[in-house]
């Protein structure tokens, strides 16, 4: 194996040891729980992958959670930190949803790409706020994002409440909070006939690739990157640290509020309440678990895609309080971001290296 | 309490990195009360040994003996525990405790910490050694020397007989290092052991036993000092004769090119810290700025870069009012700048030589058409500028962090000459630089002057001024002293000026 490789073996044996770390410790809990935590695991790691359902439903979750680890991705390889992208995701769902609504007689060609830029931009704009804040007042991120999840919820809720309520919800005085049922021509094609996984999903591995070349092989994205890891070398080679910050933020929400779009289009076909089901913040695991890397972020989107989906079967087979799926969620994340430490440390690393490859090899960092 | 180092042994330590051998079969030894120097060009492997000893790395090959037994160093805490301390050359002070606590720190075994004891064991250390040190001064208030001296003491405190001092000297002004160099003398005579890394010749000659010199990471010669000379050290360092730059006494100035007019700008600390400079620098020649760090240097090089707020008076570059441009304008309109902290602020750490080595020019042609970075045209420039600066190396994907401080010194000046600016300001460019990368880059510079650039020197090295500028300003507490011929100067005349006494 070349150095290069074992290396990137070494990474991903830190990251499933942590893994296996916090779902022991998750363990503790579901007995607390007083639930059976081998059935619980054994639902939770089967279920996802032992059928077409558990597949497809798999992959329907990863869509959202590459978009928003994408955006995740740009935003801390930038410097910032974007802990917002729940209510970047609100703000895309909306703007999509409002647009497609309100032009139902628009052919596809002409309404889709609309009702996703609608979306992209309402995500950019919200996520902007926040880069704006940092970059002109010194704003610190993680305090105005987690504000603006909490502007752009109450938002969302007066907006599917009120002003855009589905009519008939009205007229039938049902008054589920949801808008109107968007245009059948802009639903997304569903790619296996018979279950939810739509075309969303090659959407987002194209932007994948799209993102990785962005940050990689351009010079805006070289930009980006130089503000993210050295802000006074940057500013000392002329670049204007604070407008890419902000490029950075509105560009992160622009990928949440994607992700909003897409979950219209996609799956429910209109704005329903909860839409964003919590994967602004999964999303953040998965872009840390897939190193902060636009291509890494693929399977880590699949595999926490298939952990919600394992959670949510587990939660209804062994019958435990939906809170607890979330410890166990919260445990994963603690984990990942604690093994950092020790994929920085370069003596733990040789170590590690000299006992699995059973022979001293050089005594390189993470990568 | 420890047993006292009376000899220690490092035998065959070899060190590998990912494409550098950094220490190959080494072996020093060193008695108690002995200095020993350690010489060697940059990226010869100093630090890397001295980080073994400390227990940061792991040798992966040979072995550390003290008082003829064998140990293993994991860490630095059982390094310290052996009795042996280090010095770096970024200390770790908190800066808001006093002197008295930032020593104590962290070596209490009880809860409450009974300071007036253990002020009275520091006062004893402090006493013992003659070092001059106010322990209720609160950290942030000391200079760099004497934060340095502090590290010596928390060093000693903790029971270290055997000091390492890596580039000790790089970042304290003259006075200060004659200082530090009479304390280690000071230590040395009352048994401790010294290992002292130094570029600079004249320190190594004052203080040292003995000398080993490395080249490529292996042991080239272990000379006693008084057997040898500041020559004959350079040649086994560089493996050649060298031969010191000065300028041509021909001097043909061609006009004003950056002028500077009674500019004011504020510290960090929000005081003036340029208070009416007025500066002219005209093509083709180098001017020197002389004076001790932290008298309006940094700012000053700041303001001229547009890394600084001027907050009254006037820039002129290349012709047209730069007082208000963007650093990008500047850099635009001609300006070349080799900052003083240059691993974060002349490069990124982490981003790859290639990606240092394009970081004022990623954004146009040849290197990137129409937003496209151009890989292959970036990769052979590269390629090309490592050859040509001499850059050591692995390869061009290596983060420049990782390079030692004179290659990445090499990186930044390659980047900034090749730009072909019409000004260039270059602060403290040769501070922990070897000799070899010192004499070339003052070969740079001349050659820059040459080519019609003009050149404005910040240094502290007088050594380095005199030999190389045309004339010599002297900044003091943020004014001009006087500006003067370098025929007009000598090391008095300047000493006096720099410590603000005017004839
Ligand atoms: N952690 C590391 N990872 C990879 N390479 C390293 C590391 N530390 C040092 N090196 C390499 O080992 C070589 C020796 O470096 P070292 O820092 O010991 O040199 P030095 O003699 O102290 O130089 P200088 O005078 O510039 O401080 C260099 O080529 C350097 O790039
Ligand atoms: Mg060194």
């Amino acid at each position: 194996m070349s150095s290069r490789s074992r290396g990137v073996f070494i990474q991903i044996v830190v990251l499933l040891a942590a893994l296996v770390g916090a779902l022991l410790i998750g363990a503790v809990f579901l007995i607390l729980a007083k639930s059976d935590p081998l059935k619980a695991y054994g639902v939770m790691f089967t279920g996802p992958i032992s059928d077409k359902f558990g597949i497809t439903e798999t992959l329907v979750r990863t869509v959202p959670l590459l978009l928003v680890g994408l955006g995740i991705v740009i935003s801390f390889r930038s410097g910032i930190i974007n802990i917002g992208a729940e209510g970047q995701i609100l703000a895309g769902a909306i703007g999509a949803a409002a647009v497609a609504v309100s032009l139902p007689d628009m052919p596809a060609v002409l309404l889709l790409p609309l009702v996703f830029l609608a979306g992209g931009l309402s995500g950019a704009v919200w996520g902007g706020i926040a880069g704006w804040l940092k970059a002109r007042l010194a704003v610190n991120e993680i305090l105005s994002t987690v504000m603006l999840n909490q502007i752009a919820l109450q938002l969302y809720l007066f907006l599917i409440r009120g002003p855009l309520i589905d009519p008939k919800e009205v007229s039938y005085g049902t008054g589920v909070p949801q808008t109107a049922s968007i245009p059948q021509q802009i639903w997304l094609s569903r790619l296996i006939p018979g279950t939810r996984l739509h075309s969303g999903l090659i959407f987002a591995l194209l932007l994948a690739v799209l993102v990785y070349f962005f940050l990689w092989r351009t010079s805006i994205g070289y930009r980006m990157r130089a503000v993210g890891a050295g802000p006074e070398a940057a500013r000392y080679a002329g670049i204007k640290v604070e407008w890419y910050l902000i490029l950075a933020m509105a560009l992160a929400g622009g990928m949440a509020g994607l992700a909003g779009a897409v979950e219209v289009t996609g799956v429910h076909h209109r704005a329903i309440e909860g839409i964003s089901a919590g994967y602004g913040f999964s999303g953040i695991v998965a872009a840390l678990f897939g190193r902060l890397h636009p291509l890494g972020t693929i399977p880590a989107a699949v595999l926490f895609g298939a952990l919600l989906l394992g959670a949510d079967m587990m939660q209804r087979a062994v019958n435990i309080p939906a809170a607890m799926v979330m410890v166990i969620q919260g445990l994963v994340v603690l984990f990942v971001v604690s093994s950092d430490y020790f994929l920085k440390n370069p003596s733990f690393l040789t170590h590690l290296k000299a006992k699995i490859f059973g022979q001293k090899v050089d005594g390189e960092g993470g990568k | 309490m420890v047993e006292k180092i009376q000899h220690l042994e490092m035998h065959g330590i070899t060190k590998r990195f990912p494409g550098v051998l950094s220490n190959n079969n080494v072996n020093i030894h060193l008695d108690a009360g002995e200095v020993l120097a350690i010489l060697g060009e940059n990226g010869a492997g100093k630090t890397t040994l001295m980080n073994i000893l400390y227990g940061l790395y792991q040798p992966d090959a040979g072995n550390i003996s003290l008082n003829g037994k064998k140990v293993k160093i994991n860490s630095p805490s059982e390094a310290i525990q052996l009795g042996i301390g280090m010095v770096h050359q970024h200390f770790m002070l908190v800066p808001t405790l006093t002197v008295c606590e930032n020593v104590i720190l962290g070596l209490s075994k009880t809860f409450l910490v009974d300071l007036k004891t253990a002020k009275k064991q520091v006062q004893e250390i402090t006493d013992k050694y003659g070092l001059a040190i106010n322990l209720d001064a609160y950290v942030w208030q000391l200079s760099v020397g004497e934060q340095q001296r502090v590290e010596i003491v928390k060093a000693l405190y903790r029971g270290a007989n055997l000091l390492i001092l890596d580039e000790p000297t790089a970042v304290l002004t003259p006075q200060e290092s004659n200082e530090l160099i009479l304390l280690l003398k000071n230590m040395s005579n009352q048994g401790n052991s010294i290992i002292l890394i130094s570029h600079k010749l004249n320190e190594v000659m004052a203080i040292s036993d003995r000398v080993t010199v490395l080249r490529d990471g292996e042991v080239c010669a272990d000379v006693n000092t008084l057997e040898t000379s500041q020559e004959a050290l350079a040649r086994l360092m560089v493996g050649r004769d060298m031969a010191p730059c000065r300028r041509d006494s021909e001097f043909f100035p061609g006009k004003p090119i950056l002028e500077l007019q009674d500019v004011f700008a504020k510290g960090d600390m929000g005081t003036d810290a340029l208070a009416g400079v007025s500066l002219t620098i005209r093509e083709g020649e180098i001017l020197g700025i002389a004076g001790v760090s932290g008298n309006g240097q940094k700012e000053l090089a700041e303001v001229i870069g547009g890394l600084r707020k001027v907050s009254k008076g006037k820039i002129v570059l290349n012709g047209k009012e730069s007082t208000k441009m963007a650093p990008a304008r500047i850099i635009e309109q001609g300006l070349g700048y080799i900052p003083e902290d240059r691993l974060h602020v002349g490069t990124i750490p982490s981003f790859s030589i290639w990606e240092n080595l394009i970081l004022k020019d990623h954004h146009q042609p040849p290197f990137a058409k129409r937003s496209l970075l151009q890989n292959r045209v970036i990769m052979s420039h590269s390629s090309s500028l490592v050859e040509k600066y001499g850059i050591k190396t692995p390869s061009l994907e290596t983060p420049t962090g990782r390079l030692s401080g004179g290659n990445i010194q090499r990186v930044i000046l390659a980047r900034e000459i090749t730009r072909n600016p019409v000004a260039l300001v270059a602060a403290y460019p040769t501070r922990g630089v070897d000799i070899g990368a010192t004499e070339y880059l003052h070969s740079k510079l001349l050659e820059a002057r040459r080519n019609g650039i003009g050149v404005l020197l910040i240094s502290e090295d007088l050594e380095e001024l005199t030999s190389i500028c045309d004339r010599i300003a002297v900044l003091y507490e943020g004014k001009i002293m006087k500006v003067m011929p370098v025929e007009e100067t000598d090391e008095r005349l300047l000493g006096l000026l720099m410590a603000g006494i005017v004839e």
